[in-house]
């Protein structure tokens, strides 16, 4: 009867190579990520240059981790500005309901009816490119998607008996959210987290690609596909390994969630 | 008097024409007394319990009457109020043993709960009451229990587990809707036999609202039928069952299976 989770055995070993190997990039490159070197210009791939060399004689591999960095970076605190700020709304909207849970769904509705790069593009347009921008503008727009999420969850929890119970026994309705909804709102909220951290990859590496995301001292995996567009024939290697991992850490994190969603029985 | 409920009605107003679930209920409950409310789905049963534990949401609902429990109507009581009272004095078992225990809380932490907000108690003897109450329920083992999740446990045992937290701070009145019927028979009578446990040691008053008249006959001393909101008939449990006054009454008692007529229907065991 039990099935093997295909989904979360692979998206977890893929996630967590593509994790590792971003982490090391932290502490660790082959070359120095910026460093040119004549000789090696427009180098294809090699055992001295994985993933070859750009235009500059720059390590592309060297580059693509410490891209991937940022990209992931970017992402996390995309994610962590989301996911808190929308599970507090979420919570306390779905908890209490009434007048003001109308009032502040509508609002989310608002946001959500338009694309979240396009709304991030007009706030960037405004407040200037750069990382901390970036985060800011993504991190709010994805507010909405998890504040409906979990919205629904606690709508769903907050007349259960065991809900019910705790009220009547006299417990404090944050003490009733935190410790009594929320732990078992987590299947959900953790598939919602992968999805959502999807998101924020893509829209981080899209709003780079478009130029309006993180400057070229902090390079992300967006801005270097951007940067090697122009020699996309001649170069491949130069994008092509940069939507690689773009693509398998995607793929990895998307698997991981659905198969999270397998094992704890939720419905999709 | 204890419990002096009089004149509760239970008007729900928010779609259309008000519909009234409870009408001009009545009932007075001495202190140790079980008494049973019984009648068909949709009779009001519960929604009197409901109306008394202030769980009915006040804004869709008009709920008239009063109910003095030791000397406080707890109708006009804010819930803040009201929860002073509960959990205190008063508490309620819902009927389903498998969605009133939170299945991510461990039993002990739930069966604590109650304790935690009425009384400041160091972590051990919290879990000392705990305990105690977990085996005044009748769970065996209550050291182990205190450490599983709800998951782990049976039905019955789930259902022991409410009756617990329910008991922990030995209140002076259980309401109990339904208890017993998401449970298979030989489990009903122990939790019954439990209750019964409960009533004589602790002198704790129990309000039984049940479906089966047989469950009621075996627990209760006095007993109020209910359809359609109303009250039918009241009294003594063996009076109503032996005499019945009405002839709603009598329609009750006959649709209950009888033993003669399972014998007689070829048991093949």
């Amino acid at each position: 009867m039990k099935k093997k989770n295909w989904y979360l055995t692979i998206g977890g070993i893929l996630s967590a190579c593509m994790l590792a190997l971003i982490a090391a990039g932290f502490f660790w490159t082959p070359y120095v990520p910026s460093a040119m070197s004549a000789g090696d210009r427009n180098a294809p791939p090699s055992l001295r240059h994985l993933f070859g060399c750009d235009a500059f004689g720059r390590d592309v591999f060297s580059r693509t981790l410490e891209g991937a960095g940022s990209t992931l970076a970017i992402a996390l605190a995309v994610l962590a500005v989301g996911a808190v700020c929308g599970l507090a709304v979420g919570a306390l909207c779905g908890y209490y309901g009434g007048a003001a849970d109308a009032l502040v769904m509508r609002l989310c509705d608002a946001v959500a009816a338009f694309p979240s790069v396009l709304l991030a593009m007009v706030v960037l347009a405004l407040t200037g490119p750069g990382k901390y921008n970036v985060i800011g503008a993504l991190g709010v727009l994805f507010i909405p998607s998890f504040a409906r999420l979990v919205r629904g969850e606690f709508l769903k929890y907050r007349d259960r008996d065991f809900v019910q119970s705790a009220r009547l026994a006299g417990v404090s309705a944050p003490r009733i959210i935190f410790v009594h909804i929320l732990p078992n709102t987590w299947p959900v909220l953790l598939s919602g987290l992968t999805i959502g951290f999807n998101n924020a990859v893509l829209a981080e590496a899209s709003m780079s690609y478009l130029g309006i995301g993180v400057s070229a001292q902090e390079p992300s995996l967006g801005y270097m596909l951007k940067d090697a567009q122009g020699y996309f024939f001649t170069l491949p290697w130069c994008t092509a390994f940069p939507g690689l991992v773009v693509i398998l850490l995607i793929l990895g994190v998307g698997l991981l969630g659905e198969g999270i969603r397998e094992q704890m029985g939720v419905a999709s | 008097m204890m419990l002096d409920i009089r004149d509760l009605s239970v008007v729900f107003t928010d779609r259309g024409a008000p519909f009234t679930a409870v009408d001009k209920f009545s009932l007075q409950m001495d202190r140790g007394e079980i008494v049973g409310i019984v009648g068909e789905s949709g009779s009001g049963k519960s929604m009197t319990a409901h109306a008394l534990m202030g769980l009915i949401r006040r804004s869709q609902v008009a709920v008239s009457g009063s109910a003095v429990f030791e000397g406080t109507d707890l109708l006009p009581l804010s819930r803040a109020e009201l929860r002073k009272v509960q959990g205190r004095d008063l508490s309620i078992i819902f009927q389903e043993p498998m969605t009133s225990l939170n299945p991510t809380m461990r039993v002990g932490k739930q069966v604590e709960e109650a304790l935690r907000i009425h009384e400041t108690l160091s972590r051990a003897e919290r879990r000392a009451k705990a305990l105690d109450a977990m085996a005044l329920a009748g769970l065996p083992d209550p050291e182990t229990v205190y450490r599983q999740y709800p998951h782990q446990l049976s039905g019955g045992m789930r259902q022991r587990a409410m009756i617990a937290s329910a008991l922990v701070l030995r209140p002076r009145l259980l309401i109990a809707d339904e208890p017993t019927t998401a449970l298979d028979v030989t489990i009903q009578a122990q939790i019954l036999e439990t209750l019964k446990d409960i009533n004589r040691g602790e002198g704790t008053a129990i309000l039984f609202i049940s479906h089966d008249l047989g469950v009621v006959r075996a627990l209760c001393q006095r007993v109020v039928v209910m359809r359609r909101g109303r009250i039918v008939e009241s009294g003594p449990v063996d009076e109503v069952f032996f005499r019945p006054k009405e002839d709603y009454t009598r329609l009750l008692i006959a649709s209950r299976p009888k033993r003669e007529k399972l014998r007689g229907g070829g048991n093949s065991g």
